[in-house]
C-alpha cells in the first residue's frame, strides 16, 4: 500500500544522497543506532538533516540522570562496566542496511567513476508526455470543460443560485479544471554486457573467486546506471558456451584454454541479437592469460581487431595472476592491439586490485 | 453520531474495552473529551507518528526523515510506538493492530489520562481543539502554493521558516503584551465623546466603511498631532519574543509567504504546551494507567505482560532522564506527602531529618481511594490543572525525592569528552532541571528593533541567563532570518562574557564586539 508519507520519504532520501537540494547537505548529520542481530551488534546508520536554529552552545553539555554512580563515573554508556571484563573480545559492529543499489552508488561516488554515457543516438530512455491527470491550474488550452462545468454546477447548487427552470451555469475562475500531464520515461534502446570467463584447469578456485567478484561488481554498477540492461555470460575452456547467470557464477570446469573460442561465440551472439547501431555493447573477458598456443592468441587479436572492436563500446580484459601459467596473453594483445581506444586491460593479483581494475575499466567513460 | 460510525473499525472486543475503561476512568473523576480509537498497522502508525499524530500534514522532507528513523528503529527492534493521541476535540488515539489485548488496555487507560490532561491543564486552554481540520487546511493551503510557485521554492521557504519556528512567545495566549498605544486621559475621553456626537456613523462592513462613512475633512491639524505623526515610529513598541508574529506583520513578504509563515507559527503555538508539559503529561498518563490497570482492569493472566511493558516504559538509562518515570514518581510523591501532611511552612522549616522522615507516618491512609477522595488525590488533580513542567519541578522536587530516586547531575568532562556524574547536590540538580525545561531548553530571543540605525535592519537580542549561544548555528540561522526580512539582520548575544553583534547582510556574515560608543544603539535593550 502506498502511503502519503512515501513522497516525503523519497524526497528526504534524495536529499541525503545529494541528488537534490545540495544546499541542505551541509546540515546533514549521521547518527547511528546500535542494534542486535543474532549474536552480532550492528550499527544502523541514521541520517538526519538539522535545520539550523538559535540554540545553546558547548557549555550546555550537562543534564540530570537517574541511577547509581559516584561523581566521576561515566554515564554515556559504552566501555567499562559492561559484561565480564578482561577476556572479552572487542565488539564487532557490522554495518547494515545498504542495498546493492546504494552500494553501487557509493562505489560510483568513491571511485569517481564516470557514468557510462549513452553516445550518439543510442538513447537509453525516451521521454514521453501523457495527459493523465487533472489539476486546478493550467493553460486555457488544456481546460477540461466537462469537469469545470460540473464544478460550477455544484457550486451554484450549493450557493443556491442555480435555477432549474433557467439552467444557466456560469463557470468562474475557481471552477476551472485543467488536464495535466506526466512525463514518462520509456526504454528506447538498450545496452548489453557480455561477460566471458576462462574456466580452464589453470584457473584455480582463488582466481575464479576474484573473477566472479569483479564481474559481480561490474554487473551491479552497470545495472545501477542503466535502467534496462541485458547481461550475457560465456564460459570457455577449449570450447565456449553461453550459460545463464547462475551457472556463470558457480560453474567449475577443467581443461585447456582456447580464448578465441570465447571471442567467436561472443561475435556470434552479437551478430544474432545485438545490432551495434542500436545497442551499447560492453565486453569483458576474464582469464589467467594462459592461452594454449601462440597461434590462437594471434587469432584472438585478429577477431578483436577486425570484428569485435569495430562494433562495440568497450572491450575490457582482466587478467588474474595464476600460479601455473605464463600469463602471456595480456602481453600479446598489448603488442598487437596498441593504440586502440576502446580496449582496456588490467591485472588483478588479489582482492584489493579489484577496486583498481574496475576503476581502470570505467575511468575513460566510454 | 460520529462515534458510532468510527467505532466500527474497532473489533467488538476492543470496542467493549474502550467503553469499560472509559467508564472506570470517569469513576476516578478523570474528565476527557470524547475519544476515538483507530486501529492501524505499523506503516500507518509510523506515518501518523511522523506527522506528530495527524493524518495529514503539508508536504515536507522533514516528515520523511522522521518516518525513516522510526521505521529503522522498529525494524531492528530498538523501539516501537505503542500509543499516540492528539489534543483535539474529540481526541483521536491510535492502537497498533498487532498489539496484545493487554497492551491495548494499557494504551487505552494511558490515553484517557492524556485526554483528561489536554482538556483540563490550563496551558492547553488556548490551543485549537479542531486542530485535525486545521492541519488538513494547512496542508491544502501549502499544496496550493506549491502548485502556483513550484515545489522547491515553497520547500526552501518552509525550511527557512522552520529554522525560526521556536521564536514564539508561549505565554502570549494568556496575556496581552502590547501596551496600549497611548494612555487615555480624562481629556481624551471627553474629546472622543464630543467627536462621537459630531460623527454620525452608518452601519457598514469594514471594507465599505470608507465609502459609506467618508472621513471628514480635517479642520486643523494640531501641532501635537503633527509632531506625533512625524516622530520616528518605534517598532516594536516593546521588545517581545513573538518574532514570527513580528515578521508576519513587518517583513516584506509575498502573500503566499505570509501564509506559509503563519501556518508554521500556528502549528508552533499548538505544539508549545506539549513541550511545556512533557513530564507532567506523561507522568499523569502513567500514574493513571498504572492505577487503573492494577486495580480494576487486569486479568490475572495478563499481569506478567503488563509488568514487563510497564517497567519497560519506566526504565531509566544512564545519562537520560525518563519523563514517564520522573512524572509518575513525582505525582505519587505529592499524593503521599499531602496524605501525610508533609507540606507547608512547619514541615519545610523542620531541620530534624528524623522528624521529617517520620512525619505523618501515623496518618491512616485508606487503601483504595476512588476519585478525589483523599487530600493527596485532590492535590494531584489540582497540580495537573495549574502547573507546567517548570513550575512542577520548582514546586514539588524535594531533597528527599532527589535522594530516593538517585538523581544526579552530569556534565561533559572536557579532558575526555565523556559525560560524567558531577554531583548529587539537590540545589544543583534542581537548577539543572529548570535550565533544561525553561523555554524547552531553548534560548530566549527577543526582537528589539525593526528599524535599526534607521536603516530598516532587524535587530534581535539574546537574553543571557547562564548559557552562551552556539556561534555556528547563530550565524546560519541569521541567514534564514535575512531571507525573510530582506534587509541586514543582527543578533546581539553574550559570548564568553563579551557582547557580540552577529550580522548578516545578504553577502557575508560578520561578528563584532559591541562597543558602547561607535555602534548605533537599538530601540530597546533587554
Amino acid at each position: 500500500m502506498s502511503l502519503r508519507i512515501d513522497k516525503d520519504h523519497q524526497r528526504f532520501r534524495n536529499i541525503v544522497k545529494g541528488r537534490i537540494r545540495k544546499d541542505l547537505r551541509k546540515f546533514l548529520t549521521r547518527g547511528e543506532l546500535i542494534g542486535k542481530e543474532g549474536k552480532h551488534l550492528i550499527s544502523i546508520p541514521v541520517h538526519g538533516i538539522e535545520i539550523p536554529n538559535f540554540r545553546y552552545g558547548d557549555n550546555s553539555d550537562a543534564g540530570v540522570g537517574q541511577g547509581e554512580g559516584q561523581p566521576g563515573d561515566k554515564v554515556d554508556g559504552d566501555g567499562e562496566g559492561i559484561g565480564p571484563g578482561g577476556t572479552e573480545e572487542g565488539r564487532h559492529i557490522l554495518e547494515v542496511e545498504v542495498t546493492l543499489d546504494e552500494l553501487a552508488d557509493i562505489l560510483g561516488e568513491e571511485l569517481q567513476l564516470p557514468r557510462i554515457k549513452p553516445k550518439g543516438k543510442h538513447r537509453i530512455t525516451a521521454e514521453k508526455d501523457r495527459y493523465s491527470g487533472i489539476r486546478r491550474i493550467g493553460p486555457e488550452s488544456l481546460r477540461h470543460f466537462k469537469r469545470s462545468f460540473k464544478r460550477a454546477l455544484r457550486r451554484q447548487m450549493i450557493v443556491g443560485t442555480y435555477n432549474p427552470d433557467r439552467p444557466r451555469v456560469i463557470i468562474e475562475r475557481g471552477d476551472k479544471m485543467y488536464r495535466s500531464w506526466k512525463t514518462i520515461l520509456s526504454p528506447h534502446t538498450n545496452a548489453v554486457i557480455v561477460y566471458m570467463m576462462d574456466v580452464s584447469g589453470s584457473m584455480g578456485d582463488e582466481q575464479k573467486e576474484l573473477v566472479r567478484l569483479e564481474a559481480f561488481w561490474i554487473d551491479a554498477w552497470l545495472r545501477r546506471n542503466y535502467q534496462d540492461i541485458e547481461s550475457r555470460y560465456i564460459v570457455h575452456d577449449v570450447r565456449a558456451a553461453e550459460v545463464d547467470r547462475e551457472t556463470f557464477f558457480h560453474v567449475r570446469e577443467d581443461g585447456g584454454t582456447r580464448i578465441s573460442s570465447a571471442f567467436k561465440t561472443a561475435q556470434e551472439l552479437i551478430n544474432q541479437h545485438y545490432n551495434p547501431q542500436e545497442w551499447n555493447i560492453y565486453l569483458f573477458h576474464f582469464s589467467d592469460g594462459d592461452n594454449s598456443s601462440e597461434s590462437d592468441s594471434r587469432e584472438c587479436c585478429q577477431i578483436l581487431r577486425e570484428q569485435l572492436l569495430t562494433n562495440i563500446n568497450l572491450f575490457g580484459y582482466c587478467q588474474v595472476a595464476s600460479a601455473y601459467g605464463s600469463g602471456n596473453f595480456i602481453n600479446v594483445i598489448h603488442e598487437q592491439l596498441a593504440k586502440i581506444d576502446n580496449m582496456i586491460t588490467s591485472r588483478v593479483n588479489n582482492k584489493d586490485d579489484i577496486y583498481d581494475s574496475i576503476k581502470a575499466f570505467f575511468s575513460k567513460g566510454i | 453520531m460520529v462515534l458510532s460510525t468510527r467505532i466500527k473499525t474497532l473489533s467488538p472486543e476492543l470496542a467493549e474495552q474502550t467503553e469499560r475503561i472509559a467508564h472506570i476512568a470517569r469513576r476516578e473523576t478523570l474528565d476527557f473529551f470524547e475519544t476515538i480509537f483507530e486501529v492501524l498497522d505499523y506503516d500507518q502508525i509510523s506515518q501518523i507518528a511522523s506527522y506528530s499524530g495527524f493524518p495529514q500534514r503539508y508536504p515536507h522532507w522533514r516528515f520523511g526523515m522522521e518516518y525513516e528513523q522510526m521505521r529503522k528503529s522498529q525494524t531492528y527492534g530498538l523501539s516501537k510506538i505503542y500509543e499516540m493521541v492528539i489534543n483535539n476535540d474529540p481526541c483521536y488515539a491510535y492502537l497498533l493492530a498487532d498489539n496484545s489485548m493487554t497492551d491495548q488496555k494499557l494504551v487505552m487507560a494511558h490515553v484517557y489520562a492524556h485526554c483528561d490532561f489536554f482538556k483540563n491543564n490550563t496551558w492547553f486552554a488556548k490551543t485549537n481543539r479542531r486542530m485535525i481540520d486545521e492541519m488538513a487546511n494547512h496542508a491544502s493551503r501549502i499544496r496550493r502554493h506549491i502548485d502556483h510557485y513550484g515545489y522547491e521554492t515553497v520547500e526552501r521557504f518552509i525550511d527557512t521558516c522552520l529554522s525560526l519556528e521556536d521564536l514564539i512567545d508561549p505565554y502570549r495566549a494568556f496575556m496581552t503584551r502590547e501596551p496600549p498605544r497611548r494612555a487615555t486621559t480624562e481629556q481624551d475621553r471627553r474629546n472622543k465623546k464630543r467627536k462621537d456626537e459630531e460623527d454620525v456613523r452608518y452601519p457598514a462592513k469594514p471594507y465599505m466603511d470608507r465609502y459609506i462613512n467618508p472621513p471628514r475633512r480635517k479642520k486643523e491639524v494640531s501641532p501635537e498631532d503633527a509632531a506625533r505623526a512625524t516622530a520616528r515610529q518605534v517598532i516594536p513598541v516593546k521588545p517581545h519574543r513573538d518574532i514570527l508574529w513580528f515578521l508576519i506583520q513587518h517583513a516584506p513578504l509575498e502573500d503566499w509567504q505570509t501564509d506559509v509563515l503563519s501556518i508554521i507559527r500556528d502549528e508552533a503555538y499548538y505544539f508549545a504546551p506539549q513541550g511545556q508539559t512533557k513530564i507532567m503529561n506523561e507522568g499523569w498518563a502513567s500514574y493513571w494507567h498504572s492505577t487503573l490497570m492494577t486495580r480494576y482492569i487486569l486479568n490475572a493472566d495478563e499481569l506478567i505482560t503488563y509488568c514487563d511493558h510497564h517497567s519497560g516504559t519506566m526504565a531509566t538509562s544512564p545519562g537520560r532522564l525518563n519523563p514517564y518515570k520522573m512524572g509518575i514518581e513525582l505525582y505519587r510523591d505529592i499524593e503521599n506527602r499531602w496524605n501525610r501532611g508533609r507540606y507547608g511552612k512547619e514541615f519545610e522549616e523542620c531541620p530534624d531529618m528524623e522528624i521529617r522522615r517520620n512525619w505523618g507516618q501515623d496518618v491512616k491512609i485508606p487503601e483504595r481511594v476512588v476519585g478525589q477522595d483523599s487530600p493527596g488525590r485532590r492535590k494531584i488533580f489540582e497540580v495537573r490543572r495549574v502547573h507546567n513542567d517548570v513550575t512542577f519541578i520548582d514546586e514539588f522536587l524535594t531533597p528527599e525525592f532527589v535522594d530516593r530516586f538517585k538523581l544526579y547531575q552530569y556534565r561533559m568532562d572536557p579532558t575526555t569528552g565523556r559525560m560524567v556524574v558531577v554531583n548529587r547536590d539537590f540545589k544543583k540538580i534542581k537548577q539543572q532541571l529548570l535550565y533544561m525545561l525553561t523555554n524547552h531548553g531553548r534560548p530566549h530571543i527577543y526582537v528589539v528593533d525593526g528599524n535599526y540605525a534607521n536603516r530598516g535592519e532587524l535587530y534581535l537580542a539574546h537574553k543571557h541567563n547562564g548559557l552562551d549561544l552556539d556561534i555556528r548555528y547563530t550565524t546560519e540561522t541569521l541567514k534564514g532570518a535575512y531571507n525573510i526580512w530582506g534587509r541586514p539582520v543582527h543578533m546581539q548575544a553574550r559570548i564568553d562574557d563579551e557582547m557580540i553583534l552577529f550580522s548578516y547582510d545578504g553577502e557575508q556574515s560578520k561578528q563584532q564586539r559591541l562597543n558602547e560608543k561607535d555602534t548605533p544603539k537599538p530601540a530597546h535593550t533587554i
